[in-house]
Parts: structure tokens; C-alpha cells; sequence
């Protein structure tokens, strides 16, 4: 501590969370390319992220999936005012660390990219850009947390246009956050046990009944009723990522899910902003998918 | 006609298009003030105040225009409605915006130059100890995140803090107070406790 009014410092725990505060109640719309990301930025996207394939892409084409060339992202960082966020491999500090040089402003240390280290995830408090990452559960995202995450996203299955899973990881995380309010404190010792995660962070949640970091949804939300589904659920705003732009007309689709998330409470502005918005993305029925396909399998 | 119905308030309004403006509505509430969030003009109608919160500019600019809230909202400000906005609110008060997106506009009201994004990208977003005269002791601790600045201030707006490099970072004009950091994310709420005074001072009289 200091008490100087000169003083000044960057990267800390409040500013990292503090942008995700700034982006509730928004849209995060995954691009490939600048023109991608001035459609996004006008039709409201809160932030970009800037990535090489979509999820619907990088499923169907296969391979290995890694960070986005710097020209891309520094394109796409020019092409818009908005946050750019883009991604690195689950353990791969590298493509992190250069992340952070291209003066991202959130890195995704994402499932949808092939994991780099299939133990460790990145130390992310080495950094002073922040991070986000995904969850399936609250143990996850606790670990995640610990790690260092400002900002945790449920997973979801990304590329696939079906939203059963996004409804199903942001029900269990925040299902088992209401688990934790209704325990006595000495069977959050336990608890923490179960979750896998440190003893101070379960009993701080149980006390306030919410994660310490904002909680976005993603992965197969393709509709302004998904985007709208998710906000009711309790999510605090929603990442899209193949959703806009393997759709009929991106631009009016990423339009529709803005205003379907704003008044995600109000059916009728979500009839409204469902109209006329032409084909949704194709799909595929997680059902269908053989569990090795399966990305939120990735990170643990 | 909320002045007519009670000599009281009428409830505080948190523009809750975008942003953190959950937070806003806890500071107010723990004034035990009745806060109600704004989406639509009904809404906009009913307060006696309202801040605009932290968030996207260019998302908040175009959902309230698109939801006919821009216009009224002007009218309001116009018209003497305390209005505190803070980083995103403050770009939405200021009457002129540099480095906006293409066609981006504010609601206006403070006669000032605001420059979106000043200090640059997310890596520069900081926290800082700062003298602020007319709220006293003790120091003001600042939340920005990538932050505007007010690059220019008109003749009608006063200046009620600078960083110690001379950039002017919160401001006020009659009715109308904005700052580019977030008091809403510390536990010092004497920038909201201020409003919320212009808020009953103006509520009574009028």
C-alpha cells in the first residue's frame, strides 16, 4: 500500500475484472477478419474476438486449431474501437504471452483451440492482460479462477448451433453456487473437497451467493431467443461465436441478439428482434457428435 | 406530474441497457434511495435522476436510439434532470466525442471534448490515488478502465479532478457530473452521494 497520489498501478485483480463488469448485458461476437468485426461493432457487439476459423469451421475441417496470426488480430485490432479479446491454446503461456504483446485486451484460453498442455492450464496472474476461460461446473471455474481467470465463460459446445449444453453448464454452475448458500459453514469444508477448489473461494461464494468474476454463457447460441434464454438463466451476457456469421445475414442476426439480450426479459421485443433475420446457422445435434469431437470435454 | 403526486422523490433511475449497472443500483439503494432500472422511455419518465453506468458507448448510443430513448432522454437533460454518468456515461453526456465509431452519437449536455479509450487498450487500464477539492479528505481511489478523457472543457463545465499529468478526468455543470473512472467498483461513494443530493435538491424544489 501506498499513500502517494502519484502512484499508480496496471494489471491489478479489480482493473482485469473490471472490464468484464464493462461488457455485461453485452454480445461477444467471434470474427475472422476486419470486415467481420466492423459488422460486429456495428450492430453492438461489446467486444470482438478475433479468431482464424469459427468453432463450426475448425469442427468440420479438423486439425489442429491454434492462436490467430498476429497480422489478423492486429488487422481486426485496427478495424474496430470495442475490446478485441482473442484465444490460445488451453496451457500454451507462449501464445499467451504474445497475446499479451499484440496489446490484446482479454485473452480466451479457450477449449475451442487444441490444448497445448493436457495437465496445466496457464499461470494466468503472470499476466497483465486478463483472462478468460471456460466451465462446465463450478469446481472448474473455481480452478480456473484460482489460476488467475477474471472473467469465466460456461462452455457450451462451440460450433455446433445447439444450445443444450450452454443451458446445461450455466444451470450446474449456478445451481451448485445456490447449493453452496443453502449449506451450513461446516460442510463447506467438504464442499470445497468435492469442488476441487480452495476452502476461502467457496466459503466467499457461499457468503455471496455469486462467482467473483462475471459469468458469460457460450457455445451453440445461434438465436436472439438462445441469447435471451441465457440472460434469464442468470448468465451476465453471452459470447456468440459461429451463430452471426455462418447465418443467412450476419448483420441483422448480430443486431437481433443484441436487442434480445438487452430485453431479455420482454417476449415481445424478442419476437420483434427475431423476424426476418433469414437462415440460422445449420447445426448439429450435440446427441450426434462422438465424444472425442466433443471441445467442452477439453480443460478440466 | 411525480412532483405533484408527493412532495417526495421520485424513484432514481439506473440506465440499464449495457454495463455495470447492477452496481449502480446497490450504491444508490444503499442510500436507501427507490431505484428503478431504464430501458424504455415509461421507465425514463418516472425518475428523478439517473446515471448512465460504465460499458460500451457505441452499444448504449445505439440501443437507446433504437429504442426511442435518446431523444427524451436529451429532452430530460435539457430540461435540468441530474444526470451522473461514469466512463461510458460520461462519453454519452459529453457534447462532442472523439475517436467514436462511425456514426456514434451522445446524448450531450456537458460542454466538454471527451476522447473514447485516452489512455489505450485494456493493458493500460489502471487504478490511482486522486485529489479530488471539492469532495476533501481523504484521497479518491479510481478505477479506470480503458478510460475516456476530457480533452477539452467549454465554459460552462468546471473541472473537479485532473491527473497529476494535468489530464481532466471528472467534471460538472449544473445538474450534470461525470467521471472516466468507476467509484461504483470501491467502496467511496461520495461522487454518487453527490448526485444523489442534486438529486433531492432538485426533486424539492421543483
Amino acid at each position: 500500500m501506498t499513500d502517494s497520489s502519484t502512484s499508480s498501478s496496471v494489471g491489478s485483480n479489480r482493473v482485469k475484472r473490471g472490464l468484464a463488469e464493462m461488457l455485461k448485458g453485452g454480445v461477444i461476437m467471434d470474427v475472422v477478419n476486419a470486415d467481420q468485426a466492423r459488422i460486429a461493432e456495428d450492430a453492438g457487439a461489446v467486444a470482438v474476438m478475433a479468431l482464424e476459423r469459427v468453432p463450426a469451421d475448425i469442427r468440420s475441417q479438423g486439425g489442429v486449431a491454434r492462436m490467430s496470426d498476429p497480422d489478423l488480430i492486429e488487422g481486426i485490432q485496427k478495424a474496430v474501437s470495442i475490446p478485441v479479446m482473442a484465444k490460445a491454446r488451453i496451457g500454451h503461456f507462449v501464445e499467451a504471452q504474445i497475446l499479451q504483446a499484440l496489446d490484446v485486451d482479454y485473452i480466451d484460453e479457450s477449449e475451442v483451440l487444441s490444448p497445448a498442455d493436457y495437465v496445466n492450464h496457464i499461470d494466468k496472474w503472470n499476466y497483465t492482460v486478463p483472462f478468460v476461460c471456460g466451465a462446465t461446473n463450478l469446481g472448474e471455474a473455481l480452478r480456473r479462477i484460482n489460476e488467475g481467470a477474471a472473467m469465466i465463460r460456461s462452455k457450451g459446445e462451440a460450433g455446433t448451433g445447439d444450445v443444450s449444453e450452454a443451458t446445461k453448464h450455466i444451470r450446474k454452475i449456478l445451481g451448485e453456487i445456490r447449493a453452496l448458500s443453502a449449506m451450513a459453514p461446516d460442510e463447506l469444508y467438504v464442499a470445497a473437497k468435492e469442488l476441487q477448489a480452495p476452502y476461502d473461494v467457496v466459503a466467499e461464494i457461499a457468503q455471496t451467493g455469486k462467482l467473483p468474476v462475471v459469468l458469460f454463457t457460450a457455445g451453440g447460441v445461434a438465436t436472439p431467443a438462445d441469447a435471451a434464454m441465457m440472460m434469464q438463466l442468470g448468465a451476465d451476457g453471452v459470447f456468440v461465436g459461429s451463430g452471426v456469421f455462418k447465418s443467412g445475414d450476419p448483420a441483422a442476426r448480430a443486431a437481433a441478439i443484441v436487442k434480445a439480450t438487452t430485453f431479455y426479459d420482454d417476449p415481445k421485443v424478442i419476437a420483434e428482434a427475431s423476424r426476418g433475420l433469414g437462415e440460422a446457422m445449420v447445426g448439429i445435434n450435440v446427441s450426434d457428435l462422438p465424444a472425442p469431437h466433443r471441445l467442452s470435454e477439453r480443460g478440466w | 406530474m411525480a412532483g405533484n403526486a408527493s412532495r417526495g422523490v421520485g424513484p432514481v433511475g439506473v440506465l440499464a441497457l449495457q454495463g455495470d449497472f447492477r452496481e449502480h443500483a446497490r450504491v444508490l439503494s444503499s442510500f436507501g434511495a427507490d431505484v428503478i432500472t431504464v430501458r424504455r422511455p415509461s421507465e425514463l419518465a418516472l425518475v428523478s435522476g439517473l446515471v448512465i453506468p460504465g460499458g460500451e458507448s457505441s452499444v448504449i448510443d445505439k440501443l437507446s436510439r433504437m429504442f426511442g430513448l435518446a431523444e427524451p432522454l436529451k429532452a430530460a437533460i435539457a430540461a435540468g434532470l441530474p444526470v451522473y454518468g461514469t466512463c461510458a456515461g460520461l462519453i454519452m453526456l459529453a457534447d462532442t466525442v472523439r475517436d467514436a465509431i462511425a456514426g456514434q452519437q451522445s446524448f450531450g449536455g456537458l460542454d466538454i471534448v471527451v476522447r473514447r479509450n485516452a489512455f489505450g487498450n485494456q493493458r493500460e487500464s489502471f487504478e490511482v490515488d486522486l485529489d479530488v477539492p471539492e469532495l476533501g479528505d481523504p484521497a479518491v481511489h479510481a478505477v479506470f478502465i480503458r478510460a475516456p478523457v476530457v480533452e477539452e472543457v467549454g465554459e460552462r463545465a468546471s473541472i473537479l479532478a485532473a491527473l497529476d499529468d494535468g489530464r481532466v478526468i471528472a467534471v460538472e455543470q449544473g445538474n450534470l457530473l461525470g467521471t472516466s473512472f468507476h467509484p461504483e467498483m470501491t467502496d467511496d461513494y461520495r461522487f454518487h452521494r453527490r448526485f444523489y443530493n442534486r438529486v433531492l435538491a432538485t426533486a424539492f424544489h421543483s
